[in-house]
């Protein structure tokens, strides 16, 4: 059966429709808001706080935009006071982070791109154990390492040096770039490796020429994993490096916790906000990849 | 000489058998083909040819020459994949002389294929392009390009139409056929489609778990299959294997179904492949839906009453569903014809085209 609805009801169903959508519209907008300013807030707080001077955080308004910009919290974060000894600021051990980011992931993530390549288009028997046991390789936590690894680097005669680090970051990046890896050549047909080889290409060949050049999405997703791991770790650079060695997170944590006279928020914010800027630069520089990268499986050839 | 032999050829995957002792050869310059539905091992056989999979046992050779443990690259083959395969980061001109850079080749010698192959193929406006800015139609001619650059002695292909739509694959299919004929390079093609196998083979070798079924020209495939697993294959709709015995009246053998009163249809003239015993013989009989007919064509035909029940309509033809002995007989008339269903109708049995085959065994009598 069906019943008749005359033109009228159409016209009250659509408007009443049109409200609802309405309604709902200004509702997503709403909670959308709320949220980004609450993720917002903390990096608003940690501005503001870093452009004013001692006096006027004292006076305790967190929240008010700075009477007058002063950028010199932020020198002082980067290059210190000028005095000798006991000033510590930012600047060397920022050098020491590029020392070693650079490197580790330069290196952990063309590794992670050979083994995936093995691990997908050269099988061998008992493969899909070795990826098995790089898989448990992620779920190691770190701190169940730190003391095997300590004498380890103790044995190679690199402990507290900034190779140390590069060694230790490298290694347990291999996990994460090879899982990656791994399912990216996965989707790439195994006919092209085939062709290859009756073209007369050989093992790095076909890797080099064929597979590294179509790889740019997956370079950009684990180039931004192994650069946010690395430069935000504190966990290996405060066990495996102190003093001059020491990558800049844990320079961070010096300046702001051993601090002997009064505390200075705003020089704090100012290092913290530093400490944070490079993974910003790529994410924004690769963002965009990123998504791309971890959402497509497939890239059609 | 035979441009290629496999001898006693087997292969597992662990404990999985994929190839069972298969023997084969192919004459120079013509184009075998093999057939067979997925997993039968037929693209394994491909592969191993090409030298990109081991052999557990056996031998291949090209030209006499032992190549079971030589490299892909140094067999003289070439290969044409399904999914074309084509290296994406290259552009058409580069994909195509890929292999004959590796091989060292000079550059005047390159410059002259790539000339000579891409205008036969007519891809020369297309040597800039990435494989990406290229149609179906258009990278498959590139894979076939790369293929013919490097002069091979024999040409692989794995299935390489299957992933176009009907109508390019109609057109591929009679341009690698004409390829064939200008060229007379010897071929082995992979497919699961008959049509294909059909219309481009000058040998088919049907294949099923691992076994070379049958391996002969079309034609006897079509007309005289070995076995019912043939029988079956080839063909759409596919054969009527109609089950029953053979009985001796008078001198004269006649087929009669699992249903003792359904009516006798003399063997006549029908070349046994065997001696053996024959009466009451349970066999199956076999009869194309094509050589059923509703109007008299042949003085031998045999005329047979059978009760029409389905009709299927299919454009310039119709496929009739038949009742014999309760088991369906599939018929294929023009459409043209008019015919009644749920009714009995008179039909011919074309007997010079019939196969029969052994029930127990499956294989042709």
């Amino acid at each position: 059966m069906q019943t008749n609805i005359s033109a009228s009801t159409y016209r009250q169903l659509e408007q009443k429709s049109k409200l609802t959508n309405m309604f709902l519209r200004w509702f997503l907008y709403f909670v959308l808001i709320l949220f980004a300013s609450y993720f917002i807030f903390p990096l608003y707080v940690m501005i503001v706080t870093s452009l004013k001077t001692m006096e006027e955080i004292r006076q305790g308004t967190l929240l008010t935009w700075p009477s007058t910009l002063n950028f010199d919290s932020w020198a002082v974060a980067w290059g210190g006071r000028g005095y000798g000894a006991g000033d510590t600021f930012l600047k060397p051990y920022f050098w020491n982070s590029i020392k070693m980011v650079v490197p580790a992931v330069f290196f952990s993530t063309f590794i992670g791109a050979m083994t995936g390549y093995v691990l997908t288009k050269w099988r061998f028997k008992g493969d899909q154990w070795v990826f098995l046991f790089l898989l448990f390789g992620c779920f190691i936590p770190f701190q169940a390492i730190l003391l095997p690894m300590a004498r380890t680097l103790g044995v190679l005669g690199i402990s507290n040096s900034i190779l140390g680090l590069v060694v230790v970051h490298t290694v347990y990046g291999i996990p994460f770039t090879t899982l990656f890896f791994r399912n990216y050549y996965v989707s790439i047909p195994t006919e092209l490796v085939k062709a290859a080889r009756i073209d007369g290409a050989g093992f790095f060949k076909i890797f080099f020429k064929i597979l590294l050049p179509i790889s740019a999405p997956i370079i950009v997703v684990t180039v931004i994993w192994q650069f946010t791991q690395i430069w935000n770790d504190f966990l290996f650079g405060s066990t495996f490096s102190f003093g001059e060695a020491a990558p800049i997170q844990v320079a961070l944590n010096n300046m702001v916790l051993s601090s002997t006279s009064v505390k200075e928020y705003n020089v704090d914010m100012a290092s913290a906000i530093i400490a944070g800027i490079p993974t910003l630069i790529v994410y924004v520089l690769a963002g965009k990849y990123f998504i791309r990268g971890l959402t497509s499986g497939a890239v059609k050839g | 000489m035979k441009t290629l032999k496999i001898e006693d050829l087997s292969k597992n995957f662990g404990t999985t058998e994929v190839l069972k002792k298969i023997n084969l050869d192919i004459d120079e310059g013509n184009f075998l083909v093999l057939l067979g539905p997925s997993g039968c091992g037929k693209s394994t056989l491909l592969n191993i040819i090409a030298g990109l999979e081991t052999i557990n046992e056996g031998n291949v050779y090209i030209d006499d020459y032992n190549v079971s443990k030589v490299e892909p690259k140094d067999r003289n083959i070439a290969m044409v994949f399904q999914s074309y395969a084509l290296y994406p980061s290259m552009n058409v001109k580069e994909n195509m002389i890929f292999g004959l850079k590796q091989a060292k080749a000079s550059k005047e010698k390159i410059e002259e294929q790539l000339k000579k192959v891409s205008s036969f193929l007519k891809v020369d406006e297309l040597l800039k392009r990435k494989p990406s800015q290229l149609s179906g139609g258009q990278r498959q001619r590139v894979a076939i390009g790369r293929a013919l650059v490097r002069e091979p002695r024999i040409f692989l292909f794995d299935e390489p139409l299957s992933n176009l739509d009907a109508k390019l694959r109609v057109e591929m299919r009679r341009e690698i056929k004409k390829l064939h004929q200008t060229l007379k390079t010897t071929v082995v093609y992979v497919t699961h489609d008959q049509t294909e196998a059909m219309s481009l083979g000058t040998k088919i070798a049907i294949m099923n778990h691992g076994v070379i079924q049958q391996n002969d020209t079309p034609e006897i495939i079509y007309n005289k299959p070995s076995n019912t697993f043939v029988a079956d294959f080839i063909g759409s709709p596919s054969m009527n294997l109609i089950q029953g015995k053979i009985i001796k009246k008078s001198d004269q053998f006649l087929f009669v179904g699992n249903d003792s009163k359904a009516t006798h249809i003399p063997i006549k003239n029908y070349h046994f492949d065997k001696n053996m015993e024959l009466n009451n013989k349970e066999i199956y009989f076999g009869i194309r839906p094509e050589h059923i007919y509703y109007k008299k064509s042949n003085d031998d035909d045999f005329e047979i009453k059978l009760k029409a029940e389905l009709s299927e309509y299919i454009g310039n033809e119709q496929i009739i569903t038949f009742n014999y002995s309760e088991q369906e007989i599939l018929a294929k008339f023009p459409s043209t014809a008019k015919i009644e269903i749920n009714k009995e109708i008179n039909l011919y049995f074309d007997l010079s085209q019939i196969s029969l085959f052994d029930k127990n065994s499956k294989e042709r009598i």
